[in-house]
C-alpha cells in the first residue's frame, strides 16, 4: 500500500509542471500562436526562481520571480511573432535556445548545492485520514494550484465572453478584426499569459520538485508539454490526463529502475515519453473532434487590414 | 436634419489600383440607399471603409454631421452602423448563439440570447436554431445568421450585401417588409446588389459605381433596368440566347431510388431521390439552402460514395461508388459552390489550379508537371472565357469572385465533359460575370452535355433551365417544364410542409409526364 501511495503522490507531483506548461501553450494556441520555446521560458522561470531563493528572498516571491522570468521570455517571442511577424516556428525555437543558455548562464554561479525545498502543506483532519489524507492532502500548494489553474482556464474558455473571443482569434483573426476586437492585443495576452505558466512550471522545477540547480534541467519537459496539448486535441482535461500519465510513467520507470528491472536505464527512461504519445496518437485519431478543437489560424502571422 | 452618413470625397487605392475614386455621397435617416455596381467597382472597398474595416486614402466620413475619427469596426458599432457580409464574417466551430453573442455588447447571457434570437428569427422568417455550430450551417442559413445578428442590435445604420441571393421568393417579401419596417423606424439602410428588380422595389435612391468612380445616381423606382444597367455595366448587357434543347435519348445523369443518412446530427436525410438528366438539356436544382443539397452534392460529385453502385449512373455506367476522380473518367466535371477552398486551392497560382483538374489533359508528363503546358492551358481558359487576371501566374485569391467563377467553370468547362455539375454557378458573382457564366452553361448544354445546375436563385434557374427540380427537406420533386410552371408554384414547393404521405400530394404542378 505504501509503494501504491508512493506511486500516485509521486506521479502528482511529476505532472504538475506540466499541467502548467501545457495548459498555458493550450491557452496561446487556442488564440491562434504558436509558442514552441516553453523550454527556453520554463529554464528561465526555474533559474530567476532559484535565483530568488538563494539571494533569500521568501518562497512565494521567488515563485513570482520565476512566472515573471518566463512572461519576460515570451514578451521576447511577443514582439518577434505578434509585432514584427517573424515566422513564429522560427521564433519560437529561437527562444527555446535562447531561454537554455541565458539559464545556463544566470545559473553559472549558483552552485550545485540543493536549497530548502517548497514546504508540504499537511492539510489539517483530512491529511490524517488513512489512505486517502497522505494520497491527496499532503501536497505542497503548486501542486493544489495547478488543479486550480485547470478549472480556471476550463471554465475561461468555454464558459466566459473572453474565452469564446480567445478561441474564435485563433479561428479566424479577420473575422475577429472585422468585428472590432483587438487581435493583436489579446494574442499578445495568450502569450504572455503562457509565459506565465511556463515559468511557474520552472520555477516548480528548480524549488520544489528537484529542488536544485542543474543545468538545463527541464530535460525536455517543455517539449513534452506542447506535444500534450496537440496530442490532447486541444482539451484542457485531457491535457490534466496526459500530463498525469506523463508523470505516473516517470515514477514507475524510476520505480522498475529501482527495483532493478533487467532493461537498460535508458530504455526505461525512454518509456514515458513514448507511452504519453503512443496513448495521445491514438486518442486524437477522431478526425471530427479534431478538427472541431484544432485552432485554424494556428502559427499564421495576422496583419489588420489597413 | 444632418444626413445619418455622409461620405465625401472618399479615395482609397490599392497597389496598382485605385478602388474608390473620389466617391461622395450621403443617406438620411430611414432612407434605402442602393449602391449598385459590378464586381470590382469598388463597392466592397467603400463598404469597409463605412464601417471601418479600411481606412480610407483621402476623403472625411460623417455621421449624424459629426466627423468620424480614428474609424474601426467597433467605432463604427458604436455608432449604430452595422453591416453583412458578403463572405460572411461567422467563426464556424463555434455556435450560432455564440457568434452572436460575440457581436453584441450585452452581457453574456448566452440562454437568454438564444431566446431572443429564436425569437428574433422566427419574427422576420428567417428560422434558426441558436445552438447548432456554424460549421454545420449551409450559405443560406449563414447570411440568415448574419442578419439576425444585426438585427439584434437595434441599428442606425444597416449595410447589407447582396442579402437576397439564397432566400425564397416569399422570405424575400419578408425582408424587405423588415427593412422597410427598420427604415420607417429610422434607421437608414444601405443596399449592395446587382438585383435591379429587387432595388427598384425597395430602395430610394441609388448611387452607381463602375471602376471606382460614381457614374450616377438614381430614383431606382422612376428608373428602368435598362437605365440602371447601362449606368452599372457602361454598356448595354448581352442578351440571353436561350434556344430550344433537343435532349439526347439517353440519360447521362440517372439517380435512381438514392437514399442516403445525413451527414451529421444537422444535415438531412435523402429519401429516396430518382431524376435524370440528358445530353443536351439544362436541368435545375431549386431549394432553400439546407434541405439536402449538400448532401446530394457531395453523393454525386463522389466526395461522398454510395454502396448501392446503381443508385447513380453517368453514361449508363454504375457510378455511385466510384470515387471524385472515377467519375471524372466517365466524363463528369463539377464546381463547387465554395470557389476558394474547394474549387481553387486560394494561394496557388491559376495554371497550378488548372493542374488540379485537367492533369488528364496532357498537363502532366511521367508523373511530372508540364509547366509550359498548364500555363498554356490556363492561359487559354484566361482568353477565352474572358478572365481578367494577370495571367497564368496570378494567385487565384487575386481575382475578384466572377473572375475566379469564371476561371473555374471555363477549366471544368475545357475538360469536355458529357455531364456537368455546378452548384451556386453566380453566387457573389457580378452581373455582368454572371450572365456570361449562364451563356457559357447554356451553349454547354446545347452542344450535347448534360448540365445539372443546384441554385437557390430563382431568377437564374428560370433563365436558363429547361426542366426544374425542387429539393425539400431531403425529397426532390418530379420535374417541371420550366415553360409550364412559375416562381410561385416553385416557391411553395420549396417550402412545403411534408403532408405525412410522401411528396405527390399536389394536383395543380405542371409535373412533366
Amino acid at each position: 500500500m505504501d509503494l501504491f501511495i508512493a506511486i500516485f503522490t509521486g506521479t502528482i507531483i511529476a505532472a504538475t509542471p506540466l499541467i502548467f506548461a501545457a495548459l498555458g501553450e493550450l491557452v496561446v494556441e487556442k488564440s491562434g500562436v504558436l509558442n514552441l520555446g516553453i523550454e527556453g521560458m520554463m529554464l528561465m522561470g526555474a533559474a530567476f526562481a532559484f535565483w530568488a531563493v538563494i539571494a533569500g528572498l521568501p518562497m512565494p516571491v521567488a515563485i513570482l520571480a520565476g512566472a515573471l522570468g518566463g512572461a519576460a521570455a515570451s514578451l521576447l517571442f511577443g514582439v518577434l511573432a505578434l509585432t514584427f511577424l517573424t515566422n513564429q516556428y522560427a521564433a519560437g525555437l529561437a527562444l527555446a535556445i535562447f531561454g537554455s543558455g541565458v539559464s545556463a548562464f544566470l545559473g553559472r554561479n549558483f552552485g550545485s548545492a540543493p536549497i530548502d525545498a517548497l514546504k508540504k502543506i499537511y492539510i489539517p483532519y483530512l491529511s490524517d485520514i488513512p489512505v486517502i489524507g497522505p494520497m491527496l492532502f499532503r501536497f505542497d500548494p503548486m501542486v493544489y494550484f495547478a488543479i486550480v489553474m485547470f478549472f480556471v482556464i476550463s471554465w475561461f474558455l468555454y464558459r466566459t465572453k473572453g474565452g469564446l473571443v480567445l478561441r474564435t482569434i485563433g479561428e479566424s483573426p479577420e473575422t475577429a478584426h472585422a468585428i472590432g476586437y483587438p487581435v493583436i492585443r489579446i494574442r499578445y495576452l495568450a502569450v504572455l499569459f503562457g509565459g506565465l505558466m511556463a515559468g511557474l512550471a520552472g520555477a516548480y522545477l528548480s524549488v520544489a520538485y528537484t529542488p536544485l540547480w542543474v543545468e538545463n534541467m527541464t530535460a525536455g519537459k517543455g517539449w513534452i508539454s506542447l506535444a500534450l496539448v496537440v496530442f490532447a486535441t486541444w482539451r484542457p482535461l485531457r491535457v490534466l490526463l496526459g500530463a498525469w500519465l506523463f508523470g505516473g510513467m516517470t515514477i514507475l520507470q524510476l520505480q522498475g529502475q529501482a527495483l532493478g528491472i533487467a532493461v537498460p536505464s535508458e530504455l526505461l527512461s525512454a518509456l514515458p515519453y513514448l507511452a504519453t504519445i503512443i496513448v495521445l496518437v491514438i486518442i486524437s485519431q477522431n478526425r471530427q473532434m479534431l478538427a472541431l478543437h484544432f485552432p485554424a489560424s494556428l502559427a499564421k502571422p495576422f496583419r489588420p487590414a489597413t | 436634419m444632418p444626413p445619418r452618413l455622409e461620405l465625401r470625397n472618399i479615395t482609397k487605392s490599392y497597389p496598382g489600383i485605385i478602388a474608390n475614386d473620389d466617391i461622395s455621397m450621403s443617406i438620411m435617416p430611414g432612407e434605402i440607399h442602393a449602391v449598385l455596381g459590378e464586381n470590382g467597382a469598388g463597392k466592397s472597398t467603400l463598404m469597409k471603409i463605412i464601417y471601418g474595416a479600411a481606412q480610407a486614402d483621402a476623403g472625411e466620413i460623417f455621421c449624424d454631421g459629426k466627423p468620424i475619427a480614428a474609424h474601426t469596426p467597433a467605432t463604427s458599432r458604436a455608432l449604430g452602423i452595422e453591416m453583412v457580409y458578403q463572405h460572411f464574417a461567422l467563426f464556424e466551430s463555434v455556435t450560432v448563439v455564440e457568434n452572436i453573442a460575440l457581436a453584441v455588447s450585452s452581457t453574456f447571457d448566452l440562454d437568454a440570447l438564444a431566446r431572443q434570437i429564436t425569437e428574433l428569427s422566427n419574427r422576420y422568417g428567417m428560422p434558426i436554431d441558436p445552438h447548432r455550430r456554424v460549421h454545420d450551417l449551409s450559405v443560406g442559413e449563414r447570411q440568415r445568421v448574419e442578419i439576425v445578428r444585426c438585427l439584434l442590435q437595434a441599428p442606425k445604420l444597416l449595410i447589407l450585401d447582396e442579402p437576397t441571393s439564397v432566400l425564397t421568393p416569399q422570405a424575400v417579401v419578408k425582408l424587405f417588409e423588415t427593412l422597410r419596417q427598420l427604415a420607417a423606424e429610422g434607421c437608414s439602410i444601405v443596399y449592395i446588389s446587382h438585383k435591379l428588380d429587387e432595388v427598384q422595389e425597395l430602395c430610394d435612391s441609388a448611387t452607381v459605381l463602375r471602376n471606382g468612380k460614381v457614374t450616377g445616381t438614381a430614383r431606382p423606382k422612376e428608373s428602368t433596368s435598362a437605365q440602371l444597367a447601362r449606368l452599372m455595366v457602361g454598356a448595354e448587357l448581352p442578351e440571353m440566347h436561350v434556344s430550344p434543347s433537343v435532349p439526347s435519348d439517353k440519360p447521362v445523369l440517372e439517380v435512381r431510388g438514392l437514399t442516403a443518412p445525413a451527414r451529421d446530427k444537422y444535415g438531412v436525410e435523402l429519401k429516396n431521390i430518382s431524376f435524370e438528366v440528358r445530353g443536351g438539356e439544362i436541368v435545375g436544382l431549386a431549394g432553400v439552402s439546407g434541405n439536402g443539397q449538400a448532401e446530394l452534392i457531395s453523393l454525386l460529385s463522389g466526395e461522398r460514395t454510395h454502396g448501392n453502385a446503381l443508385s447513380i449512373q453517368i453514361d449508363g455506367k454504375a457510378a455511385a461508388h466510384l470515387n471524385a476522380s472515377e467519375r471524372r473518367k466517365l466524363g463528369m466535371a463539377f464546381v463547387p459552390e465554395e470557389r476558394l477552398g474547394r474549387g481553387a486551392v486560394p494561394p496557388h497560382a491559376l495554371w497550378q489550379n488548372a493542374v488540379l483538374t485537367a492533369h488528364r489533359s496532357g498537363l502532366v508528363r511521367n508523373g511530372l508537371v508540364d509547366r509550359k503546358q498548364a500555363s498554356n492551358f490556363a492561359a487559354k481558359i484566361i482568353e477565352r472565357f474572358k478572365v481578367k487576371a494577370n495571367g497564368p501566374q496570378s494567385s487565384a485569391q487575386s481575382l475578384s469572385g466572377g473572375n475566379l467563377q469564371k476561371f473555374i467553370v471555363g477549366r471544368e468547362i475545357a475538360l469536355e465533359p458529357k455531364l456537368f455539375l455546378v452548384a451556386q454557378p453566380t453566387w457573389g458573382v457580378d452581373v455582368g460575370a454572371a450572365a456570361f457564366i449562364r451563356q457559357t452553361l447554356v451553349d454547354l448544354s446545347r452542344s450535347g452535355a448534360a448540365v445539372l445546375v443546384i441554385s437557390e436563385e430563382l431568377d437564374e434557374l428560370f433563365e436558363i433551365c429547361d426542366r426544374l427540380l425542387v429539393i425539400c427537406q431531403g425529397q426532390v420533386s418530379p420535374p417541371l417544364i420550366r415553360t409550364k410552371t412559375n416562381r410561385e408554384e416553385i416557391g411553395l414547393l420549396m417550402t412545403r410542409v411534408d403532408r405525412g404521405n410522401g411528396t405527390n400530394g399536389r394536383g395543380e404542378v405542371a409535373i412533366q409526364d
